[in-house]
């Protein structure tokens, strides 16, 4: 390196008040800089202001969403807080499962680098998620992840696609992380921001539950996992620009994409590593360090303990010559976590660290007092109140206003579309529907998964919900689905949302489990469009009065704005994750029929016309208006219990949820799914079409023994639950048999089903 | 009978080997990959994963990790040592097996419940199964494509090396569909899929991968 790089030190900047500092292009705003220099009395150092800039980022402050959010702390009762051993602020929400288990789940979007670099947005987006279960003290179980793409035919999908889904694989699978679920769906509004949305679960005994905090004076500070380098800084090197002329020649340093570049080898390892360190009880505190590297874990750590915290930043193991203090509390490189560790502890974190071949630097300690001081050769270049930079940032009270369009779009229903009524018109139109990109069968996505190793994957896609083996002595378990329609959204935020509960809700039931708990990820266009944001008020109450009525809590989310290209935002997509517990998971219950001899299949639940928003309008009609179905959490509520009922005494053989294309995709995926045909008499009194694809919600599709039918029909009864007896299990016909619709051989429908993404994606 | 696993940073699938074992009544051993020490264990295992992140090529750097030193001597003294998947591919880099592992045709990772048909009964990890039985277990690889010369192929074929074809669609491109070898004295056996991810239907597609498991502990009691 050539040039000679002025330290911007506090001295410094006490010196040279008026020097102008590039704020704006670092994305604050004029009185987010003023407040900066009040805070602080002086102008910000070059290091305090990437600090600030970073950490008061949307991304990382909340500053459009904190006033929304708050709702879903005060819809949260002290009963739903019960199992909560922590919420929403820590890394990830926590719940108790029982027999001393915990389990912590959260989701992360990584949207827009995935859409730059497809394959490393997408790894670094598990790798992320991944750090953030380990940041509690957990050891990682599964991941799962929900995806939205633009048009299955759209060239860029071309691109995006196959990208995101090697590099959820290509990290995952070399991570030992089984992948058991998650979503994929195509809409035209994705095709400039694809969503890429990562969830992972992980669990502990409930005494080892680890929190970000840096307590104790003289407790050490070390950094370990990767070295620190130039990836992933973004905005930050406007800072740098200036200072290095002609830095494309300058000795070790060059440009590097702002999407960082994973390595899941490292993050293996650091995984076993940390799961050593609790293991052995030598971490006080832990944070990983994700979007704004090292100044996200100091500020986080420092304000949550004690408040105090000094860091020699020179220190810092780096991968790249001639990083300025800026860049490297800045950087956003991959596989790092910060520890606080007692003194005498020490030396046995090292040896870990050094058995695992982990580089592990003790950067700093504990202080007393308020502030985090930053010093660099000598010279101080941070001296902060961390709170202020964690957790002090600006919040925002946008304007909100409903669309003026909202009407015209409900009133615009699908009552007028044509629709097919004969046998031949619902057989062809079964036929496409099963085969149309949003209902085709995700193989070609799933089979780039590992969704075995560790062997405890119980369930996994295509069943409605993953569920994984906790405790291989009583087989306790967890379940986890994620959903969400935005269409439904699109047409009423708060309802859409409370679907997307409901459906992740039930999807969770009817594995077995027993949902407890509920993560998010809310994707959503710019903050500044007033539009935007009424339709993202509406969903966060939509979604916290929903929880509030099923009693369990928003443990953590994660808030993803500006998914938009130009103008246009995506489709509101707030991603519902839904954690259930099951006792034993040798009780789960599968989608696939065929299971026992005789089988009787039951339809539970209302159906009514309710085909606005639905797959059968997108697909056929490109059409979307009218207003969602209609939601009924104490209904789902009932089948929920029904369903656990059901799995606890042995009752259902088979289950799938209803939700996208209604029972014609239901009925297909169980017979497909089981390899085995079934008999299906539908109700002469009701519209054939209508009970094939409306998409009512709270309505699912079990199969039940004979020997059970009548055991399971009068407990449905009894608790007031609509069933009709549908058909029965056929083994012998290989065709799923739709009386007076058409016979539709297994193979013709597998064809259908399955060819779909092969012939756009091989 | 004690079974070693061994554990390479980077490998993933030790958790389930080692369950495998016990599920066959046997005692699984860790062994670490820097410790040259088997710690008196009967056979071992060499699991899944990738081995050191194989960034260079599967398997190229397992093979020099202390403990594989200690497993060639082993397995030359001819005590059972079977690689599963990346363990597979560490054998074929270490020069106990033949051949090598390659990228799959369709270029994809592919993980799916694969059938397999049992070629050779006679091997230390085989023998509980029926020649020509056909097992249902889990494969899940990115370098899962058996290539060898041709001479070495039809040397395997005629000395009834081929343990595991399989079944129907080649899932990619293994060369004569092979799935699994076996060394010349049938001790020393590797493939791609998983059967110790085939020990219960609870969390695999079938039971079928714990024949080899038994297998094994036959052929040390009858040693």
């Amino acid at each position: 390196m050539t040039s000679v790089h002025t330290i911007d030190s506090v001295q410094h900047a006490e010196s040279t008040p008026d020097l102008p500092q590039p704020y704006l292009e670092l994305g604050l705003a004029d009185d987010e800089y003023a407040r900066i220099r009040d805070i602080l009395g002086r102008r910000p150092t070059e290091a305090e202001l990437a600090m600030y800039s970073v950490m008061w980022s949307e991304h990382c402050s909340y500053k459009s969403s904190k006033a929304h959010l708050r709702y879903f702390g005060e819809t949260t009762t002290d009963e739903m807080r019960a199992k909560m051993l922590a919420g929403i602020g820590e890394n990830a929400g926590v719940v108790d499962i029982g027999d001393g288990w915990a389990v912590t789940f959260k989701a992360e979007s990584h949207n827009h680098p995935s859409y730059v670099e497809p394959y490393q947005g997408a790894a670094t987006g598990v790798g992320g998620i991944v750090r953030d279960i380990m940041a509690m003290g957990a050891r990682p179980l599964a991941v799962l992840d929900s995806l939205r793409f633009g048009p299955a035919d759209a060239p860029d999908t071309r691109r995006v696609l196959p990208g995101v889904v090697a590099g959820i694989g290509g990290y995952g699978n070399c991570l030992g992380l089984p992948n058991i679920g998650g979503e994929v769906v195509f809409g035209p509004t994705y095709v400039g921001n694809p969503l890429v949305n990562a969830l992972c679960v992980g669990a502990m005994r409930a005494e080892d539950l680890h929190l970000a905090h840096a307590t104790g004076a003289g407790n050490k500070v070390i950094l370990f996992g990767a070295r620190t380098g130039l990836d992933g800084i973004g905005g930050v090197s406007v800072l740098a620009s200036e200072t290095f002329s002609g830095d494309e020649s300058a000795g070790g340093r060059k440009k590097l994409p702002s999407v960082q570049v994973g390595d899941p080898f490292t993050e293996k390892v650091l995984i076993e590593c940390c799961l050593e360190l609790f293991g052995r009880g030598l971490v006080v505190g832990i944070q990983d360090l994700g979007g704004a590297g090292l100044s996200c874990a100091t500020s986080e750590l420092a304000s949550a303990g004690d408040g105090g915290m000094h860091v020699e930043l020179d220190r810092v193991p780096l991968r790249a010559n001639g990083m300025t203090p800026a860049e490297i509390l800045s950087s956003e490189s991959q596989e790092r976590m910060c520890a606080v560790v007692k003194p005498s502890d020490v030396d046995d974190f090292m040896a870990v660290c050094a058995k695992w071949d982990v580089t592990a630097t003790e950067i700093g300690e504990v202080t007393d007092g308020e502030r985090l001081v930053i010093n660099w050769h000598g010279e101080t270049v941070v001296d902060v109140p961390p709170r202020t930079v964690a957790h002090q940032g600006p919040v925002y009270q946008r304007p909100v206003a409903r669309p003026s369009t909202q009407d015209d779009l409900r009133a615009d229903t699908t009552q007028a579309l044509w629709r097919p009524s004969d046998a031949s018109d619902l057989e062809g139109t079964l036929v496409r529907m099963v085969a149309a990109p949003n209902l085709a069968s995700r193989r070609w996505v799933t089979e780039q998964y590992d969704r075995y190793v560790r062997g405890n994957t119980v369930l996994a896609q295509p069943a409605d919900t993953g569920m994984i083996r906790i405790d291989e002595e009583t087989g306790r378990g967890v379940a986890l689905a994620t959903d969400c329609n935005g269409r439904y959204c699109e047409l009423d935020p708060y309802v859409g949302a409370q679907l997307a509960l409901a459906e992740s809700y039930r999807n969770v039931a009817v594995s077995g489990a027993k949902p407890i708990a509920v993560t998010n990820c809310l994707n959503f266009g710019s903050p500044t469009d007033p539009g935007v944001m009424w339709q993202f008020s509406e969903a966060v109450r939509g979604l916290a009065d929903g929880c509030r009525e099923l009693g369990i809590p928003v443990t953590g989310g994660n808030v993803s704005f500006y998914n938009q290209t130009g103008d246009t935002a995506i489709l509101p997509t707030p991603v519902v994750g839904v954690l259930g517990v099951i006792d034993d998971v040798r009780r789960r219950i599968p989608i696939g029929i065929g299971a026992e001899a005789g089988e009787t299949l039951l339809l539970l639940g209302d159906t009514r016309d309710e085909l606005d928003g639905s797959e059968w309008a997108h697909v056929v009609h490109d059409h979307l208006g009218g207003r969602p179905p209609r939601v009924d959490l104490a209904r789902e509520k009932l089948l929920c219990e029904i369903m656990i009922a059901g799995s606890r005494d042995g009752m259902i053989s088979a289950a799938h949820d209803l939700s996208d294309g209604g029972l014609a995709q239901a009925l297909v995926e169980s017979c497909l799914i089981g390899q085995t045909g079934a008999r299906v008499i539908l109700d002469p009194d009701m519209d054939f079409f209508v009970q094939l694809f409306s998409e009512s919600a709270g309505r699912v599709l079990v199969a039940v023994p004979r020997t059970e039918e009548p055991r399971f029909t009068e407990m449905c009864t009894a608790r007031g639950l609509p069933w009709r007896k549908t058909g029965v299990v056929d083994p012998e016909s290989g065709a799923l048999d739709i009386q007076d619709v058409a016979s539709f051989p297994l193979d013709v429908l597998r064809t259908a089903w399955e060819g779909t993404l092969p012939a756009l994606f091989d | 009978m004690k079974i070693g696993v061994i554990t390479f940073p980077g490998s993933l699938d030790d958790v389930d080997a080692a369950r495998a074992v016990r599920y066959a009544g046997a005692e699984p051993v860790a062994l670490w990959h820097a410790d040259q020490d088997l710690h008196e264990v009967h056979a071992v295992i060499v699991p899944g994963g990738f081995s050191y992140g194989d960034y260079l090529r599967c398997g190229a750097i397992a093979r020099f990790a202390p403990v594989m030193t200690s497993v060639l001597d082993a397995a030359r003294g001819g005590m059972p040592v079977l690689g599963i998947c990346n363990g597979f591919q560490i054998l074929c880099e270490a020069g106990l097996l033949p051949g090598a592992l390659v990228r799959n045709s369709r270029l994809h990772f592919v993980c799916r419940d694969q059938w397999l048909r049992v070629e050779n009964t006679h091997t230390a990890w085989s023998s509980r199964y029926e020649r020509s039985a056909e097992l249902l277990v889990p494969l899940k690889s990115g370098e899962g494509g058996y290539v060898a010369d041709r001479s070495i192929l039809d040397e395997l074929e005629g000395e009834g090396r081929v343990v595991f074809r399989y079944v129907g669609k080649n899932p990619n491109g293994s060369l004569r569909d092979i799935a699994g070898i076996s060394s010349p004295n049938g001790r020393v056996v590797g493939m791609m899929p998983h059967p110790e991810h085939a020990i219960d239907a609870l969390t695999g597609p079938t039971d079928d991968g714990l024949g080899m498991f038994y297998s094994v502990l036959d052929s040390l009691v009858a040693a």
